[in-house]
């Protein structure tokens, strides 16, 4: 082997196992052992800063263990407008963002128990596609919806996502108005439905399903907004403040109703949910 | 001197011939006569093959149009008796959402829509269409008093987006919106929607959950503008021909990807250069689905909008 292919090798190997016991926290910046960050479910023990958690993650420490059952996983993207990009074509980052978390889509959907509670539940993942809303995303979502109005159990939704999916573009738009179609027929049968907006819920998702909640839930600064920072600065002309749209402004100005720490979320869920008198 | 786009260079020359033509015949006018005919001929047969031939680029061109007819001007020539309402009861008045009571031909209905400025100043008063919050709140205010009133609602889509600002973050954008389409999907009198210019993502979508959507043959609809996209897809806003065309934004994508009813036809030239004939086109169709949304049921009405946008999207099981 030639000495400079062996030393690569080595470094990564070095890299790799640094990676593998440390992570730096985006917030206090403080260097954390891996095992300590995941035992503290993605929170910084130092500062309280949330870090993503995967989808299969959420389910794991939100409903009640051996009670997930996953549905319409088999759903995933198709390319309804050939669409390819500077980097190359959808196809192929679908593809690669399957290969890299397993998953179909950008959303897992389900059923599954809170406390003994039976729920629907629907939790996105930031790793697809930056949990972009596409078509497929849009009916797992729909039809989580439509089995709790089916089953009349309440529907909870955990929201991860840069908004609408481009690659799929007016079909993903239309996404926004079919979610909250199924949302809007849980109203009417009197289906409680929480929204939980976590780090970041923001663009087309903000301004579907995830703002309308009975009840709006999120977790400590996440990123929640409709447009995105520097076209606003670009707009406005002005700087804005670090605090913009991060869940404590957006609980400031009224559209939320808690901001809760990960570790108090399915106590939380469950108090809400036995008030539910069905 | 109008402003023209590139594109239209052959019209405004074929244009001017015609002009020259037509002053210099002024002594002998027979024998002019012939060739002006042929050439006034051949002037709208060029129109309309340049404008049946747009590239999505050149259609975002014509739907931004300086000149395009404006939400007012729909008001003007295809209704009567326009009642605007105003506020939402919550914040103000926004002037990029108008909405009122009017009447089509012998229809009452409930009229709501985007409402751009005709020069720089009207549109600096009406923000160049983009809604604030308390615009989609006054539109959702507007559509649920048609509800109760039991008439239809119209909407007109012509909006670059919902306001990005930071006044229109603070008071909810994202929230105001996503009532809309919540409510929307089960108002309880029919709604149809007309694009008639730019359709902007969520800003467009806040009030287009319609039983019927058209949109003009040159109008676009989109979940991102071209720039937005190139500027993030390509890393460069250079490339928004280009983004255009891979987003299908045009009539005819949507009507092919049936996000869309039907496609209501521009006379050549564009709806700017004929708008009193783009008003007459859209009216004919309103009253067509007008009379054919009339004849369902409530429940039928709601279930079938239900389904509408179920159906939407595609994927693979
Ligand atoms: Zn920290």
């Amino acid at each position: 082997m030639p000495w400079f292919i062996k030393t690569r090798s080595e470094r990564e190997t070095k890299n790799k196992l640094k990676d593998d016991i440390w992570v730096r926290c985006n917030s206090c910046k403080a260097h954390i052992f891996k095992q300590d960050f995941i035992n503290n479910l993605n929170v910084c023990p130092k500062c309280g800063w949330h870090g993503k958690i995967t989808a299969y993650e959420r389910i794991g420490i939100t409903l009640d263990s051996g009670t997930f059952k996953e549905i319409n996983e088999t759903i995933r993207p198709s390319d309804p407008l050939s669409f390819t990009d500077a980097k190359g074509p959808y196809t192929e980052k679908v593809e690669a963002s399957r290969k890299k978390t397993g998953l179909n889509e950008s959303v897992v959907t389900g059923t599954g128990k809170i406390e003994g509670c039976p729920v629907a539940v629907a939790v996105m993942d930031f790793r697809f596609l930056g949990g972009s809303l596409g078509s497929g995303s849009g009916e797992k979502i729909l039809l989580a919806a439509n089995y709790a109005y089916d089953h009349k159990i309440p529907y909870i939704l955990f929201s991860a996502s840069g908004g609408a999916r481009m690659h799929e573009g007016i079909l993903s738009l239309m996404q926004m108005a079919k979610t909250c179609a199924g949302v809007a027929r849980l109203n009417e049968k009197k289906i409680p439905y929480i929204s939980v907006l976590t780090d970041p819920t923001t663009g087309g998702v903000s301004a579907s399903y995830a703002m309308v909640g009975d009840i709006n839930i999120a977790e400590p600064g996440a990123l929640i907004g409709f447009a995105g920072r520097r076209v606003i600065e670009q707009t406005i002309k002005q700087k804005l403040p670090d605090s913009f749209q991060t869940a404590e402004f957006v609980l400031e100005h009224g559209f939320l109703d808690m901001v809760v720490q990960r570790k108090n979320l399915k106590e939380t869920l469950h108090k809400i949910l036995s008030y539910y008198n069905r | 001197m109008e402003r023209e786009l590139d594109f239209e260079k052959p019209i405004f020359e074929m244009q001017k011939a015609v002009e020259k033509l037509k002053s210099v015949s002024g002594d002998n006018k027979e024998n002019f006569e012939v060739q002006l005919g042929e050439l006034e001929k051949k002037l709208v047969e060029r129109k309309k093959e340049i404008y049946d031939n747009l590239t999505p680029w050149q259609t975002v061109q014509v739907a931004r149009h300086p000149r395009r007819p404006v939400f007012f001007d729909y008001i003007k020539n295809i209704f009567t008796d326009f009642i605007e309402l105003h506020g939402d009861r919550c914040f103000g008045d926004d002037q990029a959402m108008l909405g009122g009571f009017a009447t089509l031909g012998k229809k009452k209905v409930m009229l709501i829509g985007h409402s751009k400025g005709k020069d720089v100043e009207e549109n600096l008063a009406r923000n160049f269409g983009m809604a604030r919050p308390e615009g989609y709140r006054k539109a959702l205010r507007l559509m649920k008093l048609a509800q109760k009133f039991n008439i239809p609602v119209i909407t007109f889509i012509d909006t670059m987006g919902a306001f990005p600002g930071l006044d229109a973050e603070e008071r909810g954008q994202a929230e105001a919106i996503a009532r809309n389409l919540t409510e929307m999907a089960r108002i309880e009198v029919p709604i149809i929607t007309v694009v008639t210019g730019e359709g902007g993502s969520g800003g467009a979508l806040g009030i287009g959950v319609g039983d019927v959507v058209l949109m003009l043959s040159h109008s676009i609809y989109s979940v991102i503008s071209p720039e937005g996209c190139a500027s993030i897809l390509w890393r460069d806003a250079s490339f928004s021909p280009k983004a255009a065309e891979a987003l299908k934004i045009t009539a005819k994508s949507l009507y092919e990807l049936g996000v869309i009813d039907e496609i209501i036809p521009e006379p050549p030239g564009g709806a700017h250069t004929d708008p009193q004939k783009t008003a007459e086109e859209i009216k004919k169709v309103l009253l067509k689905y007008l009379k054919k949304l009339s004849s369902l049921s409530t429940s039928k009405l709601i279930n079938k909008r239900f389904e509408k946008y179920c159906s939407m999207g595609k994927f693979t099981r």
